[in-house]
């Protein structure tokens, strides 16, 4: 799932930067070709229309697993305030602590969260886009049609910014990136147990 | 030393005698001019390399695909937001494949427009025929695939109107568009009955100035800014595809918005 959402996420941010690019949002401020997915704001756009089915089936699953298995409340949960410091300031000493890979600490469990929503978002702001008309309600909830599309916009740059500290971190972290590939370590129901306990 | 790319057997010599005129005829500049052709035959098929057949022909499968899913979507009793008068912008908006210095201007007094296809009534109409047809006024926003939007206030014949007095099939898939600036368009038949789809003949209470499709053109609050054809001088009603002009470029077809 992890891997059909990357390729997915890529084809949408790149292709959106090809549709960006016909009509800019921020004067003056052009994605270069070699960036954007699609010669030109047609196939940019073809693109887009066929990788949103994709990413809303595969995002679709990955959430109701998420809920269903527990796994959100048992990863995600709780982030504590001091904890979310205490992680920063680790981070900012290259104290990176990452003996068990299957523990998020404070900043990844926020991080992870803000990215999931700012998918969510895109989802929906990407309906009011796609049909202003047919959902003119949420239209006007997201604050009319230029409106909704900064949001949209907005929510691609928080997720490109998570892409690079993700990939960062990863990167720092190699072995966290055999876990992405192969699946994380198995846990053991005793180790579950404890784990939830602790958390 | 023995090369390792020479055989192990070699052919008669007779073999290479039969073939000597051939090998004669290898050149070097032959070979450069057929490799010459050969570039040519790949731009020949339009191919890009950032956009192979195989790819292009998956995404225009999918394209399609969300054609259905748009017409699905499409809720024919659904009304596009409409707003105050004092929110026009004026003038509109110009848009089009060419730039506005290249608009050329329609003859309001000769213009035609002819009508075609599954209708009871093919006889040709003038301005002041479409002007004696009652007329709506919306103030709605025009919305462009690139991204922009405005307000615009249209005033015109129904389509819907229209199509009832020249007895089109209601029930045929499409009403498609010829205009003067060689800009076909086609539409399903059920945003084309919609109420909000007009021949406007006026843009904010003003005969359409001549950038804006003058004498007239059609203006639908359903659909994205292309599937709005300017100086339309043909209309048929019909069951067979016919495209349009972005749509032949690759663009979706269906643009409900």
């Amino acid at each position: 799932m992890h891997w059909i959402n990357a390729a997915v996420m890529l084809v949408m941010i790149t292709s959106g930067w090809g549709i960006y690019d016909d009509d800019v949002i921020i004067r003056g401020f052009h994605f270069s070709p070699f960036w954007r997915l699609g010669d030109w704001a047609a196939w940019s756009l073809n693109w887009h229309f066929a990788g949103m089915w994709f990413l809303a089936v595969n995002g679709l699953i990955y959430l109701v697993y998420g809920f269903a298995s527990g796994r959100f409340r048992e990863k995600l949960l709780p982030i504590r305030p001091a904890e979310l410091v205490q992680t920063v300031i680790d981070t900012l000493h290259f104290k990176i602590a990452h003996e068990d890979i299957t523990v998020y600490n404070a900043v990844q469990k926020l991080l992870y969260i803000v990215v999931i929503f700012a998918g969510i978002s895109q989802v929906v702001t990407g309906i009011a886009i796609w049909k202003p008309v047919q959902f003119s309600g949420l239209v006007s909830l997201l604050g009319g049609f230029q409106t909704a599309r900064v949001l949209h916009f907005a929510g691609m740059a928080v997720i490109v910014g998570f892409l690079i500290v993700h990939l960062a971190l990863a990167l720092l972290v190699p072995k966290t990136l055999w876990a992405m590939i192969a699946g994380g370590p198995r846990l053991r129901p005793r180790d579950r147990a404890k784990q939830g306990h602790a958390a | 030393m023995r090369s390792p790319f020479r055989p192990g057997v070699v052919p008669d010599a007779a073999v290479l005698d039969d073939h000597r005129p051939l090998i004669r005829s290898l050149e070097r500049r032959s070979l450069i001019r057929g490799g010459f052709s050969l570039g040519a035959l790949v731009m020949l098929t339009g191919c890009d390399v950032r956009r192979p057949e195989a790819v292009e022909s998956a995404l225009l499968a999918i394209s399609r695909f969300n054609d259905t899913v748009q017409a699905w979507l499409f809720d024919p009793n659904k009304l596009a937001p409409t707003y105050p008068a004092s929110m026009i912008l004026r003038p509109p908006k110009f848009n089009a494949y060419y730039d506005v210095t290249q608009v050329k201007p329609v003859n309001g007094n000769s213009w035609r427009l002819e009508v075609s296809g599954l209708v009871s009534d093919k006889r040709s109409w003038t301005l002041s025929d479409l002007q004696a047809l009652p007329q709506t006024s919306i103030v709605i926003k025009h919305i462009c695939v690139e991204g922009w939007s405005y307000i615009g206030g249209w005033t015109g014949v129904p389509l819907r109107v229209f199509l009832e007095r020249v007895g089109a099939d209601l029930r045929a898939k499409y009403v498609a568009f010829k205009t003067a600036d060689d800009y076909p368009s086609s539409i399903d038949m059920a945003s084309a009955l919609h109420p909000q789809t007009l021949l406007a003949l006026q843009y904010g209470g003003e005969t359409l100035a001549d950038p804006f499709g003058f004498p007239m053109r059609l203006r639908m609050a359903v659909k994205l800014g292309y599937k709005n054809p300017k100086w339309v001088t043909a209309i048929e009603v019909t069951n067979s595809y016919t495209g349009g002009y972005w749509e032949s470029l690759g663009f979706p077809w269906f643009a409900g918005i």
